[in-house]
Formats: structure tokens, sequence, C-alpha cells
């Protein structure tokens, strides 16, 4: 088809695109969006046709951060593949972990230590702080407003301090696995957690003063980036995206993992299904994160942190050097792995961008066949023509910004 | 604006009322969606906006108080300049460091017992569970019949830090230090051997023994 008759990227033209073709003078301009371009979060590529500042087709180019994860992972054991999905999504480390170790644990047919569990929807609401922190206020800088952002950082910096304590790495934490967390908490720790959340409230609130009834900020999310219910599901998109549209969908809460059923908190529903409708969201979650992590912190059970069953999980490293069968298995679980039975499941947990799930077969070696990562990144993104079209170029800059976009997972 | 599941949240998002969003809307230069498919029917649990009623929102007088007045803004600065007779978080890097904890995984180590005898054994325990295969042994028997490593390398531009390997390691040879300040001019000086690993461990003997009686009770 000649240049001159594209239209957008279903080649369905609206009246408003015949008018624009009769009256064509010039051709839409082409810009490149990236790949380096600092409010693309990253390595997005975007072409963009612009019709002066009006962008009539976006055209996303992914794959510049493609590491072939999901192949990867078929040649690793189970616990080798769980670092892997710590550099998925890398500003919410530990909720990729976790959907891993459940897949993994479903297809074991196991039952992980109520403690374990508490420790993993600890961690799993952190890492929702420290995602929103990212996300919200990276779009905060993005549209304008820098300060938020580095009180963000100053908080993040404080979480990564506990990913740090409990796991020894402040990103790539390694921590949940397969069977449980792999360390006990250290003591004290959820004390300065307990600390932190009783200040945290208070640093919501200045950003929410900063930004939420900011004129700046309401003129450049209020009525950007509308989708309607209808839309966002035909796209697939999932978790604040949707939620912002007004579809009350949050698989914690309508297929409880971990201990979610025994946890109180709301589900923040948007009803424009703006980018201002999603920061409410973000921002309402937090505090819903805060009431999670505080009844985790009451509520925190005593016992083991991972499976005692050393055909899955190491013996602690006191048995392990005194116990000849526990240096036997802790031998095995290291070189061979452990061997799954035959099967498959898709596990899908409500991960701070949406539904993270993994499709995990298994033919009852100590290595997945196919490990398949279903990213809520990457349905965004596909959808992000959809969005954008009809916006004006720093329209596109809130969109990428709302729809929270980290490379990591969406090029896996 | 936004509802929290069970319960509304309209007292508390009043200011924010929907004749607000039109007002902005009107003010907002961006051209409204073109291609659209208009709705037909929702499913009854999909939440629509409630329909404006003509006496709903604030009066004129008071929206136009507020935009003149710029009342938001002003609270706005006033947070930001709360911020600045604050005590700052941040610290002089090279000088002042952040603390960190005895699991904290760095710089990878070979250790050695009291007696200067060097731990590792080549069981190779690390070099299979090395999930970026940057591990590489070489074994033969010593003269004295000890089993020993001759080659211990670690491609550190490879590896993830994952702590797999210090925590598969049976006799506590391999470790990571605390150390992160170890960046280099060139690739090759990250390819480490068993002689840079072994200096390490003798550099960072006191702080890597403490850091594993610090965490005994949890390993």
């Amino acid at each position: 088809m000649a240049p001159e008759l594209l239209t957008n990227s279903f080649n369905k033209q609206t009246q408003r695109d015949l008018i624009q073709q009769k009256n064509r003078k010039i051709r839409a301009f082409t810009v490149n969006f990236g790949p380096q371009h600092p409010a693309a979060h990253g390595v997005l590529r975007l072409i963009l046709e612009l019709h002066g500042e009006e962008i009539i087709r976006s055209d996303p180019h992914v794959g510049l951060l493609h590491r072939g994860t999901e192949k990867l992972i078929e040649y690793k054991t189970y616990l080798q593949a769980l670092p892997y999905f710590d550099r998925l999504d890398y500003v919410s480390m530990m909720s990729n972990e976790q959907v891993f170790a459940l897949a993994t644990e479903k297809l074991l047919n196991i039952d992980i230590p109520v403690r374990a569990k508490y420790i993993r929807v600890l961690f799993a609401e952190i890492s929702r702080v420290l995602n929103h922190l990212m996300s919200v206020l990276s779009h905060a800088m993005d549209v304008g407003a820098l300060t938020p952002f580095l009180w963000g950082m100053e908080e993040r910096e404080k979480l990564m301090e506990f990913y740090e304590r409990v796991s020894g790495a402040r990103l790539h934490a390694a921590y949940v696995r397969p069977g449980g967390v792999s360390q006990d908490l250290p003591a004290g720790l959820l004390d300065d957690i307990y600390m932190w959340a009783t200040q945290f409230g208070d640093r919501i609130d200045e950003v929410e003063e900063l930004l939420t009834d900011n004129r700046i900020w309401k003129l450049r999310t209020v009525g950007v980036g509308v989708m309607t219910a209808e839309e966002v599901l035909n796209y697939s998109f999932s978790g604040v995206m949707m939620r912002g549209s007004g579809v009350l969908f949050d698989l914690r809460k309508n297929q409880p993992y971990e201990v979610y059923d025994k946890i109180d908190f709301d589900v923040p529903v948007g009803i424009n299904g703006d980018c201002y409708d999603r920061y409410l969201i973000r921002m309402a979650e937090f505090r819903q994160s805060l009431r999670i992590i505080f009844q985790c912190l009451n509520d925190m059970p005593a016992g083991p942190v991972k499976v005692e069953d050393f055909k899955i999980s190491p013996p602690p490293r006191s048995m392990m050097k005194e116990d000849m069968e526990s240096l036997i298995h802790h031998f095995l679980l290291f070189t061979k792995g452990y061997s799954v039975p035959a099967g498959e499941t898709y596990t899908a947990i409500e991960a701070p961008k949406g539904e993270m799930g993994v499709f995990v077969v298994s033919d009852g070696t100590e290595r997945p066949y196919r490990c398949k990562i279903r990213a809520p990144g990457f349905a965004h993104l596909g959808g992000f023509d959809q969005v954008a079209r009809g916006h004006f170029l720093p329209d596109a800059v809130a969109i990428i910004g709302t729809m929270d976009l980290v490379f990591g997972e969406v090029d896996r | 604006m936004l509802r929290l599941f069970g319960r509304p949240m309209r007292a508390a998002s009043a200011p924010l009322s929907s004749s607000t969003t039109s007002s902005i809307r009107m003010l907002s230069f961006s051209s409204p969606r073109t291609a659209k498919p208009a709705p037909t029917a929702y499913p009854p649990e999909y939440r629509l906006k409630p329909a404006e009623k003509w006496n709903e929102g604030e009066s004129a007088l008071d929206r136009a108080g507020r935009f003149f007045l710029m009342a938001e803004l002003f609270r706005g600065m006033y947070v930001v300049l709360e911020q600045y007779y604050r005590a700052p978080y941040t610290i002089y890097y090279p000088f002042e460091k952040g603390p960190i904890s005895p699991r904290f995984r760095g710089e990878h180590a070979l250790r050695r017992y009291p007696s200067g005898e060097e731990r590792c054994i080549a069981c190779k325990l690390c070099e299979a569970i090395c999930p970026a295969l940057a591990i590489t042994i070489e074994a033969e028997e010593r003269v004295d019949g000890s089993r020993r490593t001759t080659r211990y390398d670690i491609d550190m531009t490879k590896c993830i830090y994952c702590g797999l390997c210090q925590e598969s390691c049976p006799v506590d040879a391999i470790v990571e230090t605390p150390n992160v300040e170890y960046s280099t001019e060139t690739r090759e000086e990250l390819l480490y051997n068993k002689e840079k690993l072994l200096a390490n461990g003798d550099k960072w003997e006191q702080e890597i023994q403490f850091g594993l009686d610090a965490d005994s009770h949890y390993r």
C-alpha cells in the first residue's frame, strides 16, 4: 500500500482519516521515540507518526532487552531458574519470584508453612510499594514534577535496605524459593519495617499534597489515555490499568493465593479510566499495602520458613555438616535438583503491574520443559497504539508513565 | 473519581467531583479520542460514572477563587518548603557508607582454614549450581594426597550474585564478601582466578567471619 494511504495500524479508515487524507498536503511526520529517550523508561522504541503534534499511529518496537529468559529457564533446574525471575520486572523483584515459586509448588503439590506465606505476602506488599513508588513518581517526573520522585527514592532506599537485610541483595533478592523462603527474617527486621510503616503514610500524604489537586498534574493526566472497560478487557490489560477503567478484578481477592484470604484489604477501582484515575488507584493501593503490611507484622506466626522436606528444600547448614543423610540431600539438591512431577500449570498473581503469570510445563525431570511468562507490561504496551491515538506527543509520555512499563518483563 | 471496593469513597474525594473534571477537560488542549468504539451495553458489574446533577459540585465563585488564589499549588509548595528544613537523607558516599547486613552478597572470595590451608575441596557444587555458568573448576590430587583445585575461575562479568555458590558450599570456602568496590578499567581484570579469590579471602577474612557468625542462627 502506498504510504499516503496508510492511516493506522489496522488499516481501518475512520471518517476523520478520510477527510484528513483529502486535505493532506504533507505526509505524516515519523518520529523515533527512544530507545534512548529519557522518558521512555528504559529501552522502549516507539515509532510515532505525527500529524503536527497529534499522534495518528504509534508502533512500539520491543526486544532491545531480550535475554531469552524463557529459553534459558528450560536449561536450568527449578532452583537455578529462580534468580532469572528477579530480573524480569526489576522494580518488583519478589513478586516475580513468588509467581514462579507458587507455580513450582503447585506442580510439586506441596503446601508451604504459614510463616513462609506471611513473609511472602509481607514482601510482596513491600514490592508493591517499591513498584508504585517508582511508577507513580517517575510518571510525575516525566510530566514535570521532579520533587516527589526524589522523596520516593528515599523511601525506596529504606525498602531496599529491608530487602538487603532479609536476602543479602538490594535488588535481585533470590529470596522467595519454591518451598518457602530461603532464610528466616533476621531479628529486629519486623520492628524496623513497623517503624518504616508508621511514617510512610505521611510520605504518601506529602506526595498527594503535591500532586493530587495540582492543576498542572491534572491537566496532564485527566482525560488522557482513556480506556473503556470493554477496551481494557479486549486488550487484556490487567492490574491498575484494568481497575482504572472500573473493572473490579484483583487476583488477590478473586482467587486468593498465600494468605490473602485471611487479610483484610480493599481494592480501589476507578471510574473514568484515565491516567488520573490510575494515579489515584496507585495512591490508594499504597495505603492498602500499608494495611496489609501492618496485618502481616501483627499476625506473623512462628515456625519454619520452608518445607521441612529435604528432597525439596536444602537442610540447615548445621545438619548438613554433621548428618550424612543431610549432606547427601544437600549435594543432590545443588547438583541434580529435585524432579517435579509431570504436569502443567498456569499460575498467576496480582503483581504490582498487573497479572503476572507463569505457565510451567514439567515433563517429570528436574528442569521445566517450558516456561512461558505472562508479563503484564507486554499487554499494556501492546495496547499503546489504541490508548495513545489521537493524543498529543507529550501525552504519550504520560501514557507510558501510567502503563508502568519495565522492559525487563516486556522484553524478557 | 475513585471508589474503594465495598464502600464508596465519595466523602474523601469530594473536591474532585465530576464538574472539576469537565472544567479540566475544557482547559486540556489534547484532542479527544477519535477511534474509540462506542460501548453499546455494559454488564452490570462494570463501574460507570454516575450521571452529573445540576446542583452537584462547587459554585462558580468557589471555583474561580481556587483558580485565581492557586491554593493547591501553594499547599504543595509549603510541603516542599518543609522538606528544606529536614535533615538530608543523602550521605557523602566514598567517605560515608550505608549500613549493610551480614547477609550481603558482594565480591567473591575463597577462604582458608586458620592453619592457612585452603578450604575448597573441589567438590564442584558451586560450579554445578551456578545459574550463569560463571565458575570453572579443575582439580587433581596434590602431592600430599588431598584433593584440591588447580584452577578456580569466576567470571565476574557473568556472575549474577544470586548467592547460590555460597549456599551450596559444604565447607564455607566460596563466600561473597561485603565488598562492592572492585570496579576495574578493563574487562580482563574481572576474570578472577584462584590467586585473586584467595587474596580476597585473606583480605576480607574478618568481615566474612563476622557475617557468618552473625547470621549462623539462620543458615
